[in-house]
């Protein structure tokens, strides 16, 4: 927990440029201790290993889902507690097909967060250790956060 | 002996809202636990999409009745990301000062609960005797007790009102005379020390990989506030410093919300110290957001709230993402529960001040 080397933001990004570097695009916009991504699917399990085991982000604080009507974004928030930096990595999905790799087996605090996704968008997480519904009764057959929910009412 | 399942709950003593807590037992010891939640679900972030913006900031005072003011400052902070706006120094500083008058409020809350949990009647009296001083304050301040509408996308609504300095130091100063006679009452009886000292340890390390933040955190001894590693407002410019335990034990959490009052109460005191007397109190925000993402995050009373907004170019948000402290605090339940008894059920769950409203949102 408590960690010796402390990372600035252009540390961290440089970082994961040299490992990642086509697989991980990184936003123009530029906040004190923000650092804002977008990374591929396939290598989303890998980028938070690093993150968890080399750069000292210990915390998620946020799994959240987005529907685009033509594909689904899965966003994730990890602080880290030693570099008081929050990266903010979004990932893609086909929206015929959402499925991205789970992040509980690293950060705990994650587990209900990706229920919770899978609940309101449908989204599988691959390797969750309990991925059933959180918030909604088990028998439910749709996810009402997707767009194409209809509310109904006024 | 055979093991079983024990439902404790929805309606339950313990619960403080409406969930459920599973717990698999042999005999008196918990093996095994699972809360259960989404009985108080209704929809909060779909509604939103629905709603203009200004709209949206009672509906989040209305995530937690005990901490509405820090909710709707969590979504304000988030949009006016999302907007690029800068808010007036003065207006940093009143809110600051609310989320603190709010925190207070909140642990007194808690307090009272936390004490009939424990079978102490009197100490739930005094302290919602004291947190009516509190709400007053709020009434004074923005005309509401509990769910004020008072944090603006750019600012705050009005100003404090005549003498509010004067009511605010007043307050403050018999808070502090009856925070000793809390503490006499809890601290110094030996039925409520044995209910708490050494149950349910949470190790530092773990408490970190669980995601759970605020006291519960900090009473694990990691060193770790919002308003001090990732500051927002003004708070980087007060004088303070965070209160944290190293026992990792129901009875370190209870004294690090303790030591939070008191740290509110100078917090308080200094921004009095150091507010500009006059000075704009709010811009005007754009009717439209954006096309793009904003977020904030502060430190709730019970822990780290966090919301992530992402525009569309219109006047509602396209989707509203809240990361409620307790939502994770109660995931982590079973890992403080398990190998505990019972009859221990009600202090360990008790001090992590339960509210279903934002955790099932």
């Amino acid at each position: 927990m408590e960690e010796n080397t402390i990372y600035t933001v252009e540390q961290v990004k440089d970082r994961i440029a040299q490992e990642f570097p086509t697989e991980v695009k990184f936003d123009t916009k530029v906040k004190p201790r923000r650092l804002f991504m977008s990374a591929d699917k396939e290598i989303l399990f890998k980028l938070c290993t690093l993150l968890k085991d080399q750069l000292g982000f210990d915390h998620c604080s946020l799994v959240s889902g987005v529907d685009w009507t033509d594909r689904f974004q899965t966003v994730y928030h990890i602080s880290s507690f030693s570099n008081n930096i929050t990266v903010e990595i979004v990932v893609d999905l086909p929206h015929d097909n959402p499925e991205v790799d789970s992040i509980t087996p690293l950060w705990g605090g994650a587990n209900w967060h990706e229920r919770e996704t899978y609940d309101m968008f449908g989204i599988i997480f691959k390797g969750h250790p309990n991925l059933k519904r959180l918030l909604l009764p088990e028998d439910y057959t749709f996810f009402p956060l997707r767009k194409d929910f209809e509310v109904g009412g006024l | 002996m055979a093991e079983m399942w024990i439902n404790m709950g929805p309606q339950h003593p313990m619960t403080h809202g409406l969930w459920n807590l599973r717990i698999k037992v042999d005999g008196e010891i918990i093996v095994d636990s699972e809360p259960v939640i989404g009985y108080l679900h209704r929809g909060w972030e779909k509604m939103v999409e629905d709603r203009l913006y200004p709209q949206i900031i009672p509906m989040a005072d209305r995530l937690c009745y005990g901490s509405s003011f820090s909710w709707s400052h969590v979504y304000c902070m988030a949009v006016e990301d999302l907007m690029g706006i800068e808010v007036p120094e003065r207006a940093q500083y009143i809110r600051a000062m609310s989320d603190e008058l709010q925190r207070i409020g909140n642990h007194l809350m808690w307090l009272g609960a936390i004490g009939p949990d424990l079978g102490n009647l009197t100490i739930f009296l005094y302290a919602l005797r004291e947190r009516e001083l509190f709400l007053d304050l709020f009434t004074s301040l923005c005309g509401a007790r509990m769910t004020y509408n008072y944090c603006r996308i750019g600012g705050v609504r009005n100003g404090p009102p005549p003498n509010w300095e004067r009511d605010l130091v007043r307050t403050l100063d018999y808070f502090e005379k009856r925070m000793d006679e809390y503490e006499d009452l809890v601290d110094r009886n030996a039925l409520f020390r044995m209910r708490m000292e050494g149950l349910s340890y949470l190790s530092g390390k773990e408490a970190v990989n669980l995601g759970v933040t605020g006291p519960s955190l900090r009473g694990s001894g990691v060193k770790y506030d919002i308003r001090h590693n990732d500051p927002y407002e003004i708070y980087d410019e007060l004088d303070w410093h965070m209160c944290v335990r190293d026992e990792g034990d129901v009875y370190a959490r209870y004294r690090v919300r303790m030591d939070e009052m008191r740290m509110s109460v100078q917090i308080v005191r200094d921004i009095l110290k150091k507010m500009p007397k006059s000075g704009p109190i709010r811009v005007k925000p754009p009717r439209e957001a954006p096309v793009g993402t904003g977020m904030a995050r502060i430190e709730d009373p019970r822990g780290e709230s966090l919301m992530y907004v992402v525009g569309d170019g219109t006047d509602k948000p396209y989707r509203l993402s809240v990361r409620s402290p307790l939502f994770v605090i109660l995931s982590a339940a079973p890992a403080m529960l398990n190998g505990n008894r019972i009859a221990d059920v009600p202090s360990i769950m008790g001090m992590l001040d339960v509210c279903m409203g934002e955790t099932d949102r």
